[in-house]
């Protein structure tokens, strides 16, 4: 009888001992994304995403030699959702970062929580209210409007044009949008001679370009995305006969676009980041090798084309991931350190450099003009 | 701004303002019928559009049968709402109707969601979209359909309210629902055909519209709403009014839009709404009493 | 009287229990939403109208509170204040023409502000901070206490508990009363001499004080407002948490609003499903449950109750 109560105790001190081995705990980090709701075009890639690089990292053995969590939480696109979802993250699930929201309101939202909590925050917002003034755990990763409209005013002032319209949706992306071209286009030497606004389920925006045709605007810049009437924008313009060149944000640089679009997209210009051209950034570009892969990876499992939204929430991880790898620890206060020290990292947005001063870490650079041409992207100088 | 500007308002104002009138008009009908406000009423445009849209894309059978078979679809879709979610409560309170048709409003969003996506989808023109110019002022050929379309509805609407037994039958109804009985005129039927006749009211909108405006699943919530203030303008009840209410509603917008500001355009609808409901119940054209307590 | 008391106890109690700050947090949420489903919940049972925009109430509790404060530098206490009052003060401008008239005008205005006032929320940036939001709000604090994520649950709960007191109190008035009676039917109460329109205002603008002092409560409490909290599809939150819970019921606004803001986040698998189930339980409730979840509730217990005394369990 000894003998089998030591066998069976033998036989549970090897499984037991077994399960400790599995059981090291994952490395846990948390997502709050607008998987469903208006912002959810943006935010269902993220997620993807993110369900694309948990996978991809624990099948090379996992962050650290441990398995890598990804915790993700839909926000609904609602503030008081956000909220509910970073308080689970932080107080429940007790994750080592967070990387989203979606949506620039929603981020604002959040952000005490993560001072209050000492955990850092890597948004995949755009607004540029989020890392300016630089909050210490508050990153972001999608190139800031400034540096679109910046993009842009440049574009216009090689074309010598030096009066134009604007016309934005009244959302957060919209806005920012706005606020942004009356702060620098007058700086820039241009001037802003109409400044029309329409919602974001509007159908028709005939009106705000009838008054804009009947000004001496010489480019009309329009600020919003597929989804949120962009494409109306390009089809009534066509419509209306208006010829003066028409300019949008880095929001529509997805495929939903052309297809909305229709031929009146053809000959728009925009600032995008280089993930929809990936096909026509040349090789010498540092961010040609990571832009190929994700582009084949996302839409080999996804079966679906990428889009740059999806790309941001891949910078946010992969830079957490980059973090944790450098200070070989996944504590909050650790990641935070090391996500401030990471330079040159090679990104779907752009090329990172982040300091205690530079929580978006891009430049211009980040941004190509591109133009549409015969139903596809191509870069234009 | 010239006179080419003044005209494009114009024209972009009544081709809105033919669907509002024509989502006016279905509210009138049911609320004619029944005295019910159904404010599912904006999901029956969203259905025609999305509907054909997706029959274009699965069935391959060509627009015009994508467009008549989504049309029928939604009419069914409104003759099943009206016999399993309203009859049961018909009899019940004012407060009891105006949620369950709100509920209606929402889980028609919700499954059509779940169906057909969240995304935008776009119809092809009925005949090409090429502008033509009018004194310095561009008009979409759709636009002269929707016109088109919306006043043909009108008369075929009339002619089937004045002329048929059905349509006099309706009328009948809506003046004294127990006399109507009394004389052997099928109210359940009625009331089943009043949310026929709307469902396939806004669908024929819904479907004239997409081109213009494309779709989603959501379309539906602005369009109800402001379909709605049109009809009170127009004085809730009256046909006519209802038409008439959503092409001014539309003109305004348009013009507000363009003349004063672009950024409280929306608002424009809400605020003759509420200014109206103080001033003058009725409506512009308001034939229904309207009592004080 | 006891009922509230146990209620208060059960609250304050329950901290100790869940001793999650995410917990404590959403129910915090919870409570909030509670405050204004009471109002919502005597305007819809006992005044028998709908308000279909009661979101703009709390946003406009919550922006006048923030900006005042945040902007023009208003002293916490007034500034709340300010912003009860200025629910209290829209909802007369709208309710007294409206309520004169007989029928369901009342959710059409209702209706029709509540798009505005979002509206006027998104687009005024300079004032509001537009669509992306007003930051800055200062967190509740009481001569120089600053209030906690636990503290602010305590606080929620003692406000809901002297809310739902209130207003047990005044349906169990001669206001109360005049209610029921005009529930009923309208026509016999005017006879009786009642003013229809006066009891019906009264009920309205209570409504929207409850759900500014609510607003107020949020914005201290998140230290932040946006204008997508207080658009239509809360409105319609709020609405179906009345019909959940059962009309004309105070503890039945109570449990519609903890139902409506705690279940969704254990069934956070069904997101996509959401706007669907809100839409289903309204049609449902109203056509089978139409006292709601406390109705349930209290049919339940009156069967039992039937059965003790019969005994036997026959007649």
């Amino acid at each position: 009888m000894k003998q089998v109560r030591y066998l069976v105790l033998a036989i549970m001190a090897v499984l037991f001992s077994f399960t400790t081995l599995w059981a090291e705990d994952p490395i846990k980090i948390g997502a709050v994304l607008s998987v469903t709701g208006p912002a959810s075009p943006l935010g269902e890639p993220e997620r993807n995403t993110a369900q694309l690089v948990q996978e991809q990292i624990n099948a090379k053995g996992g962050l650290l030699g441990r398995k890598l969590e990804i915790i993700v939480y839909d926000d609904e696109s609602a503030v008081d959702k956000a909220l509910t979802a970073a308080d689970k993250l932080l107080k429940k699930d007790n994750v080592s970062a967070v990387i989203g929201p979606t949506t620039t309101p929603n981020t604002l939202a959040i952000e005490a929580k993560f001072d209050a909590a000492a955990v850092p925050l890597v948004s995949c917002a755009a607004g540029e209210k989020i890392v300016v003034p630089v909050k210490n755990w508050v990153f972001k990763t999608p190139q800031s409007d400034r540096l679109a409209v910046a993009r842009i005013l440049s574009h216009l002032k090689s074309r010598k044009i030096d009066k134009i319209a604007i016309l934005t949706v009244s959302d957060a992306f919209g806005q920012g949008g706005r606020e942004m071209l009356k702060a620098l286009g007058p700086k820039a030497g241009v001037e802003i001679v109409a400044d029309e606004v329409y919602s974001p389920k509007d159908t028709d925006m005939t009106a705000q370009l009838t008054k804009i045709k009947s000004t001496d605007a010489k480019a009309l810049v329009s600020w919003g995305t597929p989804q949120t009437g962009s494409a109306i924008v390009t089809k009534n313009r066509v419509q209306l006969g208006i010829t003066i060149p028409l300019y949008l944000s880095h929001g529509v640089a997805s495929p939903k676009f052309i297809e909305l679009a229709g031929s009146a997209g053809e000959g728009v210009l925009l600032p995008a980041g280089r993930l929809i051209v990936a096909d026509e950034v040349p090789a010498k570009n540092p961010q040609k090798a990571v832009l190929t892969k994700y582009v084949k990876d996302y839409e080999t499992k996804f079966k679906s084309p990428v889009s740059t939204f999806g790309g941001h929430a891949w910078d946010a991880i992969m830079l957490v991931v980059k973090a944790i790898e450098m200070g070989k620890s996944d504590k909050p206060a650790d990641i935070r350190a090391n996500l401030e020290k990471i330079k040159g990292f090679v990104g779907t947005g752009g090329v990172f450099n982040f300091s205690p001063q530079e929580h978006n870490g891009l430049d211009e650079s980040a941004f190509e003009m591109v133009s549409i041409v015969k139903g596809a992207w191509k870069i234009v100088k | 701004m010239g006179f080419s500007s003044f005209l494009q308002f114009f024209i972009s104002g009544v081709t809105m303002g033919s669907i509002y009138g024509l989502t006016a008009l279905g509210f009138t009908i049911i609320f004619n019928t029944t005295g019910i406000i159904n404010f599912a009423q904006g999901e029956f445009v969203m259905l025609g559009g999305l509907l054909s849209v997706f029959f274009l894309k699965w069935f391959q059978i060509g627009l015009p049968l994508s467009v008549l078979l989504a049309v029928l679809a939604t009419s069914v879709i409104g003759a099943a709402i009206e016999r399993f979610a309203i009859r049961p409560v018909r009899g019940g309170s004012v407060i009891n109707l105006i949620l369950v048709t709100i509920g209606i409003s929402i889980f028609v969003r919700g499954l059509t969601m779940l169906i057909f996506g969240k995304d935008t989808f776009v119809l092809p023109h009925f005949s090409g979209d090429l502008p033509l110019t009018f004194a310095g002022a561009a008009i979409m050929p759709q636009s002269i359909w929707i016109l088109a379309v919306t006043l043909l509805l009108l008369l075929a609407l009339r002619l089937f309210f004045t002329k048929t037994i059905f349509g006099k039958g309706m009328l009948a109804c809506s003046y004294d629902k127990k006399a109507s009985y009394l004389v052997g005129i099928g109210v359940n039927g009625m009331v089943l055909l009043s949310f026929v006749i709307s469902a396939l009211v806004g669908a024929i909108g819904g479907v004239i519209l997409t081109p213009v405006t494309m779709t989603s699943y959501d379309v539906g919530i602005m369009l109800g709403l402001k379909g709605f203030s049109a009809c009170i303008i127009g004085g809730l009840g009256n046909p006519f009014g209802a038409a008439a209410g959503g092409v001014i509603l539309g003109i305004l917008e348009s013009f507000g839009a363009g003349l004063v500001s672009s950024a409280y355009k929306d608002a424009i609808a809400f605020c003759i709404l509420l200014i109206l409901l103080f001033v003058k119940p009725s409506g512009l054209f308001g034939l229904s009493k309207i009592e004080r307590v | 009287m006891l009922a509230v008391l146990g209620f208060a106890l059960f609250l304050l109690g329950l901290p100790w229990l869940v001793t999650n700050d995410y917990y404590i947090n959403l129910l915090t949420l919870s409570l909030n939403h509670a405050i204004i489903v009471v109002g919502l919940n005597m305007l819809m049972g006992y005044a028998g109208q709908v308000s279909l925009g009661h979101a703009a109430f709390y946003g406009l509790g919550a922006y006048t509170t923030a900006i005042l404060t945040t902007r023009y530098f208003f002293p916490l206490p007034l500034g709340m204040a300010s912003g009860i009052l200025t629910a209290g003060v829209v909802a007369c401008l709208i309710g007294i023409p409206t309520l004169k008239l007989k029928g369901h005008y009342l959710a059409m205005a209702t209706l029709g502000f509540g798009v505005i006032v979002y509206i006027f929320f998104n687009e005024t940036i300079g004032l509001t901070g537009g669509p992306s939001g007003f930051t800055g709000v200062s967190r509740l604090h009481i001569l120089g206490y600053k209030f906690t994520d636990r503290s602010y649950y305590y606080l929620e709960s003692l406000v809901l508990t002297a809310v739902v007191l209130l207003s047990l109190n005044i349906i169990h008035s001669r206001i109360g009363r005049a209610l029921r009676a005009i529930h009923s039917s309208e026509t016999a109460s005017q006879i009786a001499g009642i003013d229809i329109a006066k009891y019906k205002i009264f009920v309205f603008v209570l409504s929207a004080l409850f759900a500014g002092l609510a607003g107020v409560l949020y914005a201290h409490n998140i230290a932040f407002v946006a204008p997508s909290s207080f658009g239509f599809n809360f409105s319609v939150e709020l609405v179906t948490m009345v019909v959940l819970g059962g009309m004309a019921n105070v503890w039945g606004a109570v449990i519609g609003a903890l139902f409506l803001t705690i279940l969704p986040e254990f069934l956070r698998v069904f997101e996509n499903i959401e706007i669907l189930l809100y839409g289903a339980i309204l049609i449902v409730f109203v056509i089978f449950l139409p006292e709601g979840i406390a109705g349930a509730i209290a049919k339940f217990f009156n069967l039992l109750k039937t059965k003790r005394t019969d005994g036997t369990g026959g007649r």
